[in-house]
């Protein structure tokens, strides 16, 4: 079955926001938007589900903050007890304020990089895959939204997206069944 | 319109009577003598001989400095001896009890600068964080102008008393006030170029000066803006605000120097400004926070949202965390270091105030940070209360924790004259806050950002 999708262009991100809320209430379905940099509130705004990725970064905020309280204790304490700061006490606790600086850039740089990779694997981006923006002015100062129209009158709805405020309006066919 | 309910209006006036007379109490009951300590210290060590017969302090509290390769105790009590801030003949005193005598004599004049100087410094940071808005020219905040400005009311009263307290305190705070004492010391003769009581004072009253002008004309082109249809008065705000955040940062660095650092004339950080002023600054953004829900709660200003709450809230816990960042900075340079003369501060925190000291970092860290690290909580109300009600906590132990180890030292308590000062200066926070917020409509007329504020959105 060959699908319809209506992409629409708009050049400010007002307009966009505004644009997408509109259909969203008029009931047309918004599968993607495309946009130069992060749109404040546009995930709301379209209607996605809230993001777990904050969540996983803070479990990988524990495996960092772990890792560092394990891999100091490790070097400084047991493997080759250190005297730091003029205090030998070769225990854990009474140096640690030596180790937190360490605990805390641990800490951030899991949580860090463990999300972005993490984000990386859920999006499905690797290195050299092909680029999926249709129209290469979304990565400039164009803002494309993607309005599925298999179930309805292209007429009416590209009426209503040049009311929106949309510069642009193509329809795409997609032979491919997906 | 906001009138100060009359049950919390009638709550401040009882508490702020019963502050008084518990603060009256306090000084009148202070021991005049040195026979009066013996007896005291008599009573108290009769006390515990009944509990236990064997409970020695000093064992365990040295704990963290134990060095276990040279089997010795630790550096504290060889720090701790050259720490003429904190010994007896520090003081110039001759003997041990008329040391105690000073502490004790001290005590109320600490507690009740505790208490005035915390609320002080609430109101002093909403200013500074009102002028930050103006100087920025931010678009999320002036919904929420009359509402600062009502709470900095209070800087006028509040900055005068603490100054009536640092005036009159004397020797009770301020070591290098006395002349023996800096008679047969290199140090301190080596700091009287800025450590004299006339520049002291000159200080005092160009800090209040600056800050109460600022507060008095920015107020007055605030209100002005509500009449007219151009931006002159909003101009002039910008220009003062501008002006007042650089001498606030200069003033609040020397004024933490006088009024707490120079508590202990031989100790010194570099840090310790920045530190102060972390705390004001969370307390205040708090209060912000606290008094816009109550507010809020009343329905008198639909005009502010929860994404105002979520701003607040966001300030509150990234000022949780820059707070402990510059205690911990300030901390782990002098422990690492262990320089006599450095570590002696901390020693006496952790020796003799263990539980505040350590519970502290509880309150204004662990606790804000896991009570508003979820982006969603912090538009709900009841959620942002406990936090502020810990961080408003913690940051009254930090200052009781700056004042109380350098002037009363181990003969510290809280009682009667701790609590009566809170008590009191409570009541007269939210007496002059609540007037101050009642005077004129809490929604700000014709500033240029009023309408992107009332639209907030992300």
């Amino acid at each position: 079955m060959a699908s319809k999708k209506i992409h629409a262009i708009y050049t400010d991100d007002d307009l966009l926001m505004q644009a997408v809320k509109q259909t969203r209430a008029a009931n047309y379905h918004i599968s993607e938007v495309f946009t130069p940099f992060p749109v404040h509130g546009l995930d709301h705004a379209v209607g996605l589900a809230a993001t777990r990725i904050a969540i996983t970064s803070f479990l990988y905020g524990l495996v960092g903050l772990s890792f560092a309280v394990w891999m100091m204790n490790y070097i400084m304490i047991e493997d080759w007890p250190q005297n730091i700061g003029g205090k030998p006490s070769f225990t854990f606790y009474q140096n640690m304020p030596a180790f937190i600086p360490i605990m805390f850039e641990l800490t951030v740089f899991f949580a860090a990089h463990l999300m972005v990779i993490t984000f990386y694997m859920r999006s499905k981006l690797w290195p050299f895959k092909k680029a999926e923006n249709p129209d290469l002015r979304t990565t400039d100062d164009h803002f494309l939204m993607e309005v599925e129209a298999d179930n309805h009158d292209v007429e009416i709805l590209t009426k209503f997206l040049y009311d929106t405020g949309a510069s642009e309006i193509s329809l795409i066919e997609n032979e491919q069944d997906h | 319109m906001y009138t100060l309910p009359s049950k919390l209006k009638l709550f401040s006036i009882i508490i702020m009577v019963l502050g008084l007379a518990g603060m009256t109490y306090g000084f009148l009951t202070t021991p005049k003598t040195v026979e009066d300590v013996k007896r005291i210290m008599a009573q108290q060590e009769d006390h515990h001989a009944e509990g236990h017969a064997v409970a020695e302090h000093g064992d365990e509290t040295t704990a963290n400095f134990v060095d276990s390769a040279r089997g010795e105790e630790g550096y504290s009590e060889s720090a701790m001896e050259h720490a003429t801030d904190l010994n007896p003949e520090g003081h110039g005193s001759s003997s041990h009890d008329e040391h105690v005598l000073h502490q004790l004599q001290t005590r109320p004049w600490s507690a009740t600068f505790v208490a005035a100087f915390f609320f002080m410094m609430i109101a002093l940071g909403v200013l500074v964080f009102y002028a930050i808005q103006y100087a920025s020219q931010a678009g999320w905040s002036p919904a929420l102008y009359r509402i600062m400005e009502g709470i900095t009311a209070y800087l006028l009263p509040g900055s005068i008393i603490v100054f009536l307290i640092v005036a009159f305190a004397g020797t009770h705070f301020f070591p290098w006030q006395n002349d023996e004492l800096v008679a047969g010391d290199k140090i301190l003769q080596g700091k009287t170029g800025y450590l004299n009581l006339p520049f002291f004072l000159i200080r005092a009253v160009i800090y209040l000066l600056g800050w109460n002008l600022y507060r008095y004309f920015s107020r007055k082109n605030s209100l002005a803006q509500d009449e007219v249809n151009n931006y002159g008065p909003y101009r002039k705000n910008f220009k003062i605000s501008v002006f007042f955040l650089i001498f606030f940062i200069v003033t609040e660095a020397s004024m933490s120097i006088d009024w707490f650092m120079s508590m202990t004339p031989h100790w010194y950080s570099t840090l310790f400004p920045w530190y102060v002023f972390s705390s004001l600054f969370v307390s205040a953004i708090t209060v912000i926070a606290l008094v816009t829900i109550h507010l809020k709660s009343r329905g008198l200003i639909p005009f502010v949202s929860d994404k105002h709450l979520h701003d607040l809230a966001i300030y509150m816990f990234a000022f949780s965390i820059f707070w402990t960042y510059l205690w911990f900075s300030q901390f782990m340079l002098i422990w690492y270091a262990n320089i006599p003369e450095e570590v002696t501060y901390f020693i006496i925190r952790i020796q003799e105030y263990k539980v505040l000291f350590f519970g502290m970092l509880i309150l204004n860290f662990v606790f804000p940070i896991l009570v508003l690290m979820n982006s969603d909580y912090k538009r709900v109300p009841w959620f942002v209360v406990i936090a502020a009600v810990f961080i408003l906590v913690g940051h009254y132990i930090d200052v009781f924790l700056l004042v109380m180890p350098s002037t009363v030292g181990h003969n510290w308590s809280f009682g009667i004259p701790e609590i009566a000062a809170l008590l009191f200066f409570a009541g007269l926070f939210i007496f002059v806050v609540g007037t101050g917020l009642g005077k004129v409509s809490l929604r700000p007329k014709n500033d240029p950002f009023i309408k992107e504020s009332e639209n907030y959105h992300f």
